[in-house]
């Protein structure tokens, strides 16, 4: 099918692509790769009035060390984030879980800012960067404001961006060492979306887990952290019996929802036994 | 209207396009392009796949305005001027790695992008490096032997591809 006409802009930089989405109206969308936009404007699910395409805005691509933080530009693709020697030095869950995502093809356009705003719960980065505890960096006509990962996602589709905000990066803080992670998904073909996946990160001396942050894939209208598990799993032997139990509590808390995929006593059922497999395989157990 | 500038398989052409036109619809319709298909339109099958600035897109989700200023390679490109097969496609010839052949640009093009990453995938990367290319008749059995068909080639001649 063909989109529906609409308006395009193409800024030459992020202060532009910010004042035309302020005078764009509230059905303005921002076009990054398109690789979730573009299928949702050929089926007609959205009629934006106008694309502000800030897909090729250098300002916005690539990754820098900040210190305590590695920084990813919002327009990184997919592919630059994968073969990025930050990434696989602090971050190497990000590079994991992005390898994932749909395809080649799609790694090529598609971008790792792009994919956040659009805040579909069975896309793999929302888990990961609730786990890594990113911070979000929007910029709209007031300036620059940072926001928590667990503030960022609201609901299905929605996240804290304002209308006139734009996502310009993502700051994930670097681990400290014993830090381990491992993404495990789980999905019926290659490219398909999650059924469910789970991002765990674990940090672990002498035999046992200290600590956990446990991320959860299309568990509910949001991409979810597993608190019970992490709680459970604080001071828990490495060990396939006790991973295992805290791993019972993976669907507390959540919504999963019932689709052609699955229903949602599936996904719990997943949910419990794909955080067990992802927190071992993460502590090397 | 939007004015493009695109090189697609070697020629310049400056068009008016519609924001709303996918890169494939422009290909086809606009230059006659029609090596590259359509298949699904629904950014699963892969079949409309080209390179854009060296690497595989699929052409049905990319605007054209999006492709503005790039160098399109299609599968009408891919064979020298002479009319010599590039690699990818006699090695496709050669193991009959098609039957219905609906899927055959897309796959040569989504080929030719992974043995530039990896000029000596095994079986498994090859299989996950046309993970975004569906065949429906072949079971991949005669893709997977083209592949590593034409990885040997182009390894062997040091071939660019």
């Amino acid at each position: 099918m063909i989109p529906a006409a609409f308006d395009y802009v193409r800024p030459d930089s992020v202060a532009q692509a910010v004042s035309a989405l302020a005078g764009a109206g509230e059905d303005a969308k921002v076009l990054g790769g398109g690789q979730s936009l573009i299928p949702v404007l050929r089926l007609r699910l959205a009629y934006p009035s106008t694309l502000i395409d800030v897909g090729r805005l250098a300002e916005l691509r690539g990754v820098h060390d900040d210190g305590d933080a590695i920084v990813i530009g919002a327009m990184t693709t997919h592919h630059e984030v994968m073969h990025d020697a930050l990434v696989g030095e602090h971050a190497p869950l990000i590079a994991q879980a992005t390898e994932t995502v749909a395809d080649p093809q799609v790694r090529h356009r598609g971008t790792f800012g792009g994919a956040l705003a659009h805040a579909d719960p069975a896309g793999d980065l929302g888990a990961v960067a609730l786990a890594l505890d990113c911070e979000f960096v929007a910029t709209g006509p007031s300036g620059e404001r940072r926001i928590a990962a667990a503030d960022f996602f609201l609901d299905y589709l929605t996240t804290a961006l304002a209308p006139d905000e734009l996502l310009t990066a993502v700051r994930v803080p670097k681990l400290g060492p014993g830090w381990l992670s491992h993404y495990e998904k789980f999905n019926r073909v290659a490219q398909a979306w999650s059924i469910v996946a789970v991002a765990a990160l674990v940090h672990r001396e002498n035999g046992s887990i200290t600590q956990a942050r446990i991320g959860l894939t299309n568990m509910g209208s949001t991409p979810l952290r597993a608190v019970a598990v992490e709680h459970a799993l604080a001071g828990a032997d490495a060990s396939g019996e006790a991973v295992g139990a805290a791993a019972e509590h993976a669907a507390e808390g959540t919504a999963a929802p019932s689709d052609l995929s699955g229903k949602s006593d599936y996904r719990e059922h997943l949910a419990r036994v794909l955080t067990k497999r992802a927190v071992l395989a993460a502590a090397g157990s | 209207m939007t004015r493009i500038n695109v090189n697609v398989d070697g020629i310049s052409y400056t068009d008016e396009v519609e924001p709303r036109t996918l890169l494939v619809h422009y290909l086809r319709e606009q230059l006659g392009k029609i090596g590259t298909v359509v298949g699904c339109d629904t950014s699963n099958c892969g079949a409309c796949t080209v390179a854009l600035d060296g690497q595989s897109v699929k052409s049905c989700t990319l605007l054209a305005v999006q492709a503005d200023g790039g160098d399109i390679t299609t599968v009408e490109g891919l064979a020298a001027e002479d009319g010599t097969l590039h690699p990818v496609q006699q090695a496709f010839h050669d193991h009959h790695a098609l039957q219905c052949g609906f899927c055959t640009p897309g796959m040569m093009m989504a080929v030719r992008d992974l043995l530039q990453d990896n000029p000596d995938p095994s079986e498994a990367e090859i299989r996950e490096g046309i993970e975004g290319n569906l065949c429906r008749c072949t079971g991949y059995q005669n893709i997977v032997r083209a592949v590593q068909a034409a990885a040997a080639n182009l390894s062997s001649t040091g071939g660019q591809s």
